[in-house]
């Protein structure tokens, strides 16, 4: 199809992703693609700058997997469980080898994204007054207001080499639809250089014209659309499958020992070729059970015919 | 929801209740993760039905018929009043003013609720590497007033933070007050401390204070888990038990996994 984008996830990341960028892989508890995380591991991707406000599961493999050199993030834990372990020991021990941080809060780096997006040379927002934030990463700095009404802090804008979001569909050309938490994967999206967006499913393109306002991402700005069902999974697809918190709770364990996060590793990333196969190997049974419990539809809107 | 003697509960349940019942008369409640999450949803089901949740995902007015494990979690979407970015939540609602009650968990705290959730230890070189600010640090300064839930000792409420992540009273409510102005915050600081021990409001100098004792809590038990000299209500109050129906609530409807009340 001419000006078709699809790609296979392992042709898109060789080929979008490379040694030393910095790489956002977003979406707030929702919609992250591990899928496109565990393709950077098999390929072995390396010196890799991984930004996300909330690095979750995904990160505390990919650092444990020796992708990365540093994290740019706003809060840092496995929500409702503990800590992502991989990352503590690296952080807290130098174990086995130290990982530079930088550090915001949430509206920092929604902030950070959104002066990136936007072309602009920084970000003001009211927080930081009175912490040590501001001293634990400098690049937080107060600045006065031109209009003499006192001081507020900024941020820099953040530009992601790579930003990869998943959705749950898009055209071929990378017109893409989300709904649910929509976190900051649009501000992501256009502040980066390159984009891989990964889809639940692809549909036509009169399908997102039918309902534009629930478009995120034009494909304007995507360089690959890769199509991978589940493959957000153990996070979730509003509508679509549920978060599998009970791999939320079984990664504790796994992650406080390195040798059972190599072993899960190896067992769940390396020795597989792609998201089909772990979807294989996690059982229909498992994914049945993801399912949500009934339908919930939105009921539809009538946009109307003008000429 | 009278007393209800006889009926066995953990301190871990009298805290989530007591908290909840704090937020009896608030209408816009910013849910921070973890125990706050709890007491919140408990809260829209026992004294405050009409209680707007506001999450920081860019959820406003959810209805959650599951009490979530994260606080991103589909349940808070579905049946929703609105679903935003995360931009339009922190921009337009928080930092626009919209939110009466920001509430927060700790790591440590002071007596001036001041709160750490960052690093226990140096920063460069924690011992423990907490999660850090997540929307805490915006959420303290701009939502209206602040309630906290966490439990209480030594390594928690301590005379000294190792961090400030999010600031409270600063080092006492006169300056607090006048430097709130002065940068143009929007709230007021913290207004209520709940711990599995106790309540406490802060006094016109902006410390903690005991109002509540919680049901076979001790004012020992109170001083063997600060690092302070605590302050205590000259009238302290004996917080009423859990009532059956808030104990179904926590065990049936909201954890009944005891994620939250182990």
């Amino acid at each position: 199809m001419a000006g078709s984008k699809v790609a296979s996830m392992r042709d898109a990341v060789a080929e979008l992703v490379r040694d030393g960028d910095t790489v956002a892989i977003e979406g707030f508890t929702h919609l992250i693609s591990f899928a496109a995380g565990h393709e950077i591991i098999r390929q072995r991707k390396r010196d890799l700058t991984l930004a996300r406000l909330t690095p979750d599961l995904i990160y505390d493999q990919m650092v444990a997997a020796g992708v990365a050199r540093k994290l740019i993030f706003s809060w840092l834990g496995n929500p409702g469980v503990g800590g992502l372990n991989a990352i503590r020991r690296r952080i807290e021990d130098a174990d086995p080898a130290p990982l530079e941080i930088e550090e915001y809060s949430h509206f920092g780096m929604v902030g950070r994204y959104t002066a990136g997006a936007a072309n602009l040379p920084f970000y003001p927002l009211r927080s930081y007054f009175e912490t040590d934030m501001p001293v634990a990463n400098p690049l937080i700095r107060p600045i006065e207001s031109p209009y003499g009404d006192g001081v507020v802090y900024a941020v820099p804008p953040l530009r992601p080499d790579v930003t990869i979001v998943h959705a749950q569909r898009a055209d071929a050309r990378g017109d893409t639809q989300a709904w649910g938490l929509l976190g900051c994967q649009k501000e992501a999206a256009f502040a980066a250089d390159r984009v891989i967006v990964v889809v639940e499913e692809l549909v036509d393109e009169a399908v997102i014209r039918a309902d534009p306002n629930r478009t995120i991402i034009p494909g304007l700005i995507v360089d690959a659309v890769v199509v991978e069902p589940f493959g957000a999974h153990p996070s979730y697809v509003q509508g679509t499958y549920d978060r599998d918190n009970r791999f939320y709770r079984d990664w504790d364990p796994i992650s406080r020992d390195e040798a059972a996060i190599q072993a899960w590793l190896g067992e769940w990333v390396y020795d597989l070729d792609g998201r089909a196969a772990y979807t294989e190997r996690f059982g229909a049974e498992r994914v049945a059970a993801l399912q949500p419990s009934g339908t919930a539809p939105s009921g539809s809107v009538d946009y109307g015919r003008y000429g | 929801m009278g007393p209800n003697a006889g009926v066995a509960f953990t301190k871990s349940e009298m805290m989530i209740v007591a908290a909840a019942r704090e937020l009896a008369g608030q209408h816009v409640c910013f849910v921070g993760v973890g125990l706050p999450n709890i007491a919140v949803n408990l809260a829209k089901r026992t004294v405050a039905p009409d209680l707007e949740l506001v999450y920081e995902a860019g959820v406003f007015g959810a209805e959650p018929a599951r009490l979530p494990l994260s606080i991103g979690d589909p349940t808070i979407v579905t049946g929703a009043t609105a679903v935003t970015s995360m931009w339009d939540l922190f921009s337009l609602y928080l930092q626009g003013g919209r939110i009466d009650v920001g509430f927060l968990g700790a790591a440590q705290i002071d007596r001036f609720g001041n709160i750490n959730t960052t690093v226990i230890g140096e920063y460069d070189h924690p011992t423990t590497r907490l999660p850090g600010s997540g929307g805490a640090c915006e959420i303290a300064i701009n939502a209206r007033e602040v309630f906290v839930i966490m439990r209480q000792s030594r390594r928690s409420f301590v005379e000294r933070i190792d961090f400030r992540t999010s600031p409270g009273n600063l080092g006492g409510a006169e300056n607090a007050a006048r430097i709130r102005r002065a940068q143009g915050w929007l709230g007021s600081g913290p207004s209520v401390v709940v711990t599995d021990l106790g309540v406490y409001h802060f006094d016109e100098s902006g410390e903690m204070r005991l109002d509540a004792l919680h049901p076979g809590a001790t004012l020992d038990d109170v001083r063997a888990t600060i690092g302070w000299e605590p302050k205590v209500a000259v009238e302290l109050a004996t917080t009423a038990p859990p009532s059956e129906e808030e104990l179904r609530l926590v065990r049936v409807e909201l954890d009944p996994d005891g994620a939250y009340t182990r």
